[in-house]
Parts: structure tokens; C-alpha cells; sequence
């Protein structure tokens, strides 16, 4: 079906899409029909700078099992970026983890 | 046939883009407008269109996502629309009502019209047949028909079954046996209340197949449900869009 459910996060970061770099400020992360992935539904995150249009997005659609997995290295390179630079990141991050 | 893309005039007069695909010759032909699905007026839809064409249809589907993402390309403009909350229901049946409009200025129309969507397209086909006065209209596996989308949705998509006697035309339902969303349960609420109100429908359910059994281009694709639905909806445009 068509979810429609849709997390919406601000982020600050750059992004490779179509033509090339450009900044990001947004991302959203859904559960819903893929464009390309071959599965019925796929957990899928757009980087997004809504502010130069609908072209301005870098797309992935992952399987839920290996989402989980990325998510979870993200967290660790977390880590890595704490001790580095010795700013606390991890609080709340690991909140959406503990959800499922 | 000849397929392009064209400018129509869509809820509240609003210019968007079409896919109008029709056969050659001076007709005349039934009308079809094609709602595509939530990933967008992509080239898979477009090639629905072109296929009633080849039947000997003016097929004319509305990019409903136009206003988000005029220019942008179908998976980035379903993407826009998806973060803004989808389609408000009641731009839908402009735009459809547009498109039938703009079909039936045609002169090769004979002024008959259906509507057919698929996913979310199905509900929005039923939505049409409630709210226009059509000739035929084609529901494939819409959800949020019957029941409401889970709790917590961001989109404004309510339950239709209320307004099944507002129903103007003959329905065509089609199913997944399999399916959840609609799960065979919530078909069966929507066909009692198409009979007790006396509408003319007909509904098939598919054993084996779940949502979205038409995607040549997806797992979910089943090539019999697939194959015969083709055929139901090819008899039934037959008997209700003839001139």
C-alpha cells in the first residue's frame, strides 16, 4: 500500500545528486513502495535541500533489515566523531534505535 | 497512435501536464483517463496509456503532481508530493474532471468517459466515480476505501464507503486475494454496499496475488491475475464506452 508515514528530519551536511553536489537541509525516511529497489516495500531516505526544488535529492531505497544495519554504523562512526572532536552526539540518536 | 505530452486545465483552472495518447483516425473513440499511481506519472504509467490507446481509446492522464514539481522527473516529483502529504482528494477530481473535459473537446471523442487508477489511483478512480458524472470507472486495489489509513498518516485520505450512493457510474473492482491494504474483508464491505444500493459492479479477487499484481516491473507482478484483469477491463470499457 501507500504508507504516506513519514519521518521528516533537518540535517546539515552536502550531497552528490543528478547534477552534481549541493547542500542539504532536510531528509525524510519512510516505509513505502520503492521507484527501483526490486521489493514490494523498502525503507527509503531522501537528502533533500527543498529549497532548489524536487530535483534537489539524493535517493536510496533499502531493504529494512540492511537500513537497520547502516543505521546502526552510522551510530558507531558516531562514536568515532565523540572521542574526535569531544562533542556528545549520541544522546538522542539512539532513540529512534530503540523503537525497534 | 499518437502519444505527447500536452497542457490541460486542472483544478481551479490551474495549467498541468498531461499524457494524452489516442488512436489515429477520426474516432469516434471512448475516452479514458488514466490516474497513475503514488510513484508518479512515470513510464510505466504512460504506458497504460499508450496500451487503451492501441485499444482504441483517447487515453489522457493528468500529472497530479505538477504543482509540486513542474519539470522535475516522476520519482523526484513523488518524492515532493509524498513529503507534502499526497494529493488533497478534492484537487484530484478537478484535475480529473479537467482531464475529461479536455478529452471530450476533442473531436474524435464520442464523449463517453471512464477513469481507472491503480494503488492509490484506485481509490482516486472510485473517488472520481462519486464525485463526476462518468460512464465507467475501474478501482485496481485502492486502499482506504473502506477502512481509514493507519493512525498517524500525515495525508487527509477518508474512507469513501459512505458515498457509494453517490456512485454515477458501473464500478470495476480488482483485487489481490492477498492483499492487506485493501484486505479482502474491506472488499467485501464495499461490494455489500454496492449491491444494497443497486450499483451496477463487478469485482474479481485474485488468489496468489496481492497489491499491485499489474507492476510488470515489481515482485508483486502476477502474469495471470495480470492477464486476465487486462481482459475484464477491455470488456468492460467495451460495453460502457461504445458509442
Amino acid at each position: 500500500m501507500c504508507t504516506y508515514e513519514t519521518e521528516h528530519v533537518a540535517i546539515s551536511g552536502s550531497g552528490k545528486g543528478a547534477s552534481g553536489w549541493f547542500p542539504l537541509s532536510a531528509a525524510t525516511v519512510y516505509f513505502d513502495h520503492p521507484v527501483h529497489a526490486p521489493a514490494e516495500h523498502t525503507l527509503n531516505v531522501d537528502f533533500l535541500n527543498p529549497e532548489r526544488g524536487p530535483s534537489a535529492r539524493v535517493a536510496v531505497e533499502l531493504d529494512p533489515a540492511s537500513a537497520v544495519a547502516l543505521a546502526r554504523a552510522i551510530l558507531a562512526a558516531a562514536e568515532t566523531a565523540e572521542l574526535f572532536t569531544g562533542t556528545a552526539l549520541l544522546g538522542e540518536a539512539q532513540v529512534p534505535l530503540s523503537r525497534g | 497512435m499518437k502519444a505527447e505530452t500536452v497542457t490541460i486545465a486542472g483544478h481551479g483552472g490551474d495549467e498541468i501536464e498531461a499524457y494524452l495518447a489516442q488512436p489515429f483516425g477520426k474516432g469516434p473513440f471512448g475516452g479514458v483517463v488514466v490516474i497513475h499511481h503514488m510513484p508518479g506519472y512515470d513510464r510505466s504509467s504512460k504506458e497504460i496509456a499508450r496500451r487503451f490507446a492501441d485499444e482504441g481509446y483517447i487515453a489522457l492522464m493528468p500529472n497530479l503532481y505538477s504543482r509540486e514539481a513542474p519539470g522535475a522527473s516522476p520519482d523526484d516529483a513523488a518524492a515532493a508530493a509524498r513529503a507534502g502529504g499526497g494529493v488533497p482528494d478534492e484537487r484530484l477530481v478537478g484535475d480529473v474532471d479537467g482531464a475529461s473535459k479536455h478529452i471530450k473537446s476533442l473531436a474524435s471523442s464520442n464523449g463517453k468517459i471512464a477513469t481507472i487508477g491503480y494503488c492509490s489511483g484506485g481509490r482516486q478512480s472510485f473517488l472520481a466515480g462519486v464525485s463526476l458524472q462518468l460512464d465507467a470507472a475501474v478501482d485496481c486495489y485502492g486502499a482506504a476505501v473502506v477502512n481509514p489509513l493507519p493512525a498517524g498518516s500525515p495525508v487527509k485520505m477518508a474512507p469513501l464507503v459512505d458515498r457509494v450512493k453517490d456512485l454515477s457510474c458501473p464500478l470495476l473492482g480488482l483485487f489481490g486475494e492477498e492483499d492487506q491494504h485493501p484486505s479482502p474483508e474491506e472488499v467485501a464491505i464495499l461490494e455489500k454496499q454496492l449491491a444494497e444500493h443497486g450499483k451496477t459492479y463487478e469485482f474479481h479477487s485474485y488468489p496468489g496475488a496481492g497489491h499491485a499484481f499489474f507492476c510488470v516491473d515489481r515482485p508483486s507482478f502476477r502474469p495471470e491475475a495480470a492477464k486476465d484483469g487486462w481482459e475484464r477491463i477491455n470488456h468492460f470499457f467495451g460495453r460502457y464506452l461504445a458509442s
